[in-house]
């Protein structure tokens, strides 16, 4: 697509974090969650697949380097509490994964790539429901790109990004993609 | 997936895989304390039972309920049937109440495909005559996957030899089996009397031996059918005695299989004649488990089915009313 017929563009393709500064952001909110959390002691994350699910693994190691703690970690997925499911052909599931000893009484980060609509983690704190009753439940992005469309904000955000609708954030994590990056792009197309 | 599960046949590998990967993720549900998903709220699934049926209907309704459908049991005792209804006219009835899914058990072989053409909804074949009954195939697959072949994502089934032995002339078990092993990669072999073996078996996708004793020790799985009493209309063999003398399984056979082999049984059973009862309560059986990876395999189905968008009207095939 022509920049000139956007408005909003020309960053079409632009990187917005390279792998330098998602180690940054991460570390970061790793700090931030041992400070919010009064030294991460009941915590446990919880990725949403796909990319939730190594950016979790990665916090979870870094709270490791920092406070010598173990903190458990794991995978939730939303699949089948999505409000959208009608919209689309059945899709594959992805995994939940809890760590020994469940949610119950514990404070659950969850930890996901983007947040956009809200909708994905809405899905997510339902199915949170069915698996036990954590004391607290807290958010975890890498990127929050705006227009909420519930009320639903993020505790820990590695980049606020002011997008357009129209646009299109890539996460690449290189668990999943063999490489690290974030990228914009205004017609869906993969860097 | 296609809209309908008739027929193993209709399967390719990857909607195979899809299937049992998505049960392999709903395996863990059992776990939980909260066995049931939203994803169905608000879909209706007739359970359509014109022969009898514990596991079959159970599992059924169990999975649909496990995915908040509403589930409406049919079954013929007791119904309009006995006055004389058609399956048309209870297919169109059901079809007037808004059903989503139909599952149907019928002793017609074909009656699922006739079914298909006469409702909206997605048509699941529980079971027609001798002909198929794909979701007992796919978790049979299911639990042949999680016991030998690491249950991992993806994997098929490859190289794995499967042996289906007895009346595979009146078993639609071992046809959709068959069909859906084959698919997944697997080696098929059918060790059965001549006498119950059908007259196209050359043209299915699996190896035939009369003999069972010389196909055990390269077997990784045995799978032993029901001897179908209630099917047979002629003599099929001398006596009871002599079946299960040449075609039982008993504690000597099941010595002769690899260590690793497992032994399955669709149910339900007749414990010492196809199966004697210290094989069917060994460790190597997977009889119970089968039961239990049956409501986890029908909820992938019911799901995969049922779960997303609904089918454009311009896929229904021609319906002629």
């Amino acid at each position: 697509m022509c920049a000139a017929t956007n408005p909003v563009a020309g960053r079409d393709g632009l990187a917005v974090l390279d792998a330098e500064e998602i180690r940054r952001a991460l570390t970061r909110i790793a700090h931030e969650i041992l400070e919010r959390t009064h030294g991460g002691d009941e915590v446990i994350l919880l990725g949403i697949p796909t990319r939730g699910v190594p950016l979790a693994r990665r916090l979870a190691a870094r709270i490791g380097e920092f406070e010598g703690l173990k903190v458990p970690c794991g995978s939730l997925d939303v699949t089948m509490h999505r409000d959208d499911l009608r919209l689309h052909p059945a899709r594959a599931l992805g995994r939940t994964d809890l760590p020994p000893g469940g949610v119950d009484g514990k404070t659950v980060v969850l930890v996901d790539d983007v947040l956009y609509s809200g909708r994905t983690v809405r899905a997510a704190l339902d199915a949170l429901n069915d698996l036990g009753r954590p004391q607290a439940v807290q958010l975890a992005v890498l990127v929050d790109r705006g227009h909420r469309e519930l009320p639903i904000r993020a505790d820990y955000v590695g980049k606020n990004l002011p997008t357009s609708q129209r646009e299109v954030v890539h996460v690449l994590l290189a668990e999943v993609d063999a490489q690290d990056s974030v990228t914009i792009s205004d017609d869906g197309s993969q860097p | 997936m296609k809209r309908h599960l008739i027929s193993a046949a209709d399967l390719s590998r990857a909607d195979a895989l899809l299937i049992l990967d998505t049960a392999e993720e709903l395996a863990s549900l059992a776990d939980r304390p909260i066995k049931k998903l939203p994803t169905l709220r608000g879909r209706t699934v007739v359970n359509l039972f014109y022969e009898d049926s514990t596991r079959t209907r159970i599992s059924f309704e169990a999975a649909a309920k496990r995915l908040s459908a509403d589930v409406i049991n049919f079954s013929a005792k007791g119904s309009s049937v006995g006055k004389g209804e058609s399956l048309k006219d209870t297919a169109l009835t059901l079809e007037a109440m808004g059903a989503d899914a139909v599952v149907i058990r019928h002793g017609a072989s074909g009656a699922a495909h006739r079914l298909a053409g006469w409702v909206q909804g997605s048509v699941l074949n529980a079971g027609d005559g001798t002909h198929e009954h794909p979701t007992q195939a796919l978790l049979d697959a299911f639990t042949i996957r999680r016991r030998l072949a690491s249950g991992a994502r993806g994997a098929g089934l490859d190289g794995l030899r499967v042996t289906i032995v007895g009346d595979v002339l009146h078993s639609r078990v071992a046809r959709s089996n068959v069909l859906l092993l084959s698919t997944l990669g697997a080696e098929v072999t059918l060790a059965a009397p001549p006498t119950l073996l059908p007259h196209a078996v050359g043209s299915w996708p699996c190896a035939v031996s009369y003999d069972l004793d010389s196909e055990l020790p390269k077997s990784d799985v045995v799978m032993m059918l029901r001897v179908q009493q209630e099917r047979m209309t002629a003599a099929y063999f001398p006596s009871v005695r002599e079946y299960s003398r040449r075609y039982g399984l008993d504690a000597a056979r099941m010595a002769r299989l690899p260590e690793h082999a497992i032994v399955m049984h669709p149910g339900p059973m007749n414990r010492g004649v196809e199966i004697a009862a210290e094989v069917a309560d060994s460790v190597r059986s997977t009889i119970v488990e089968q039961v239990a990876n049956g409501v986890t395999t029908r909820m992938a189905v019911l799901y995969l089915l049922l779960g997303g968008t609904e089918f454009p009207a311009t896929e229904f095939p021609a319906v002629t009313r």
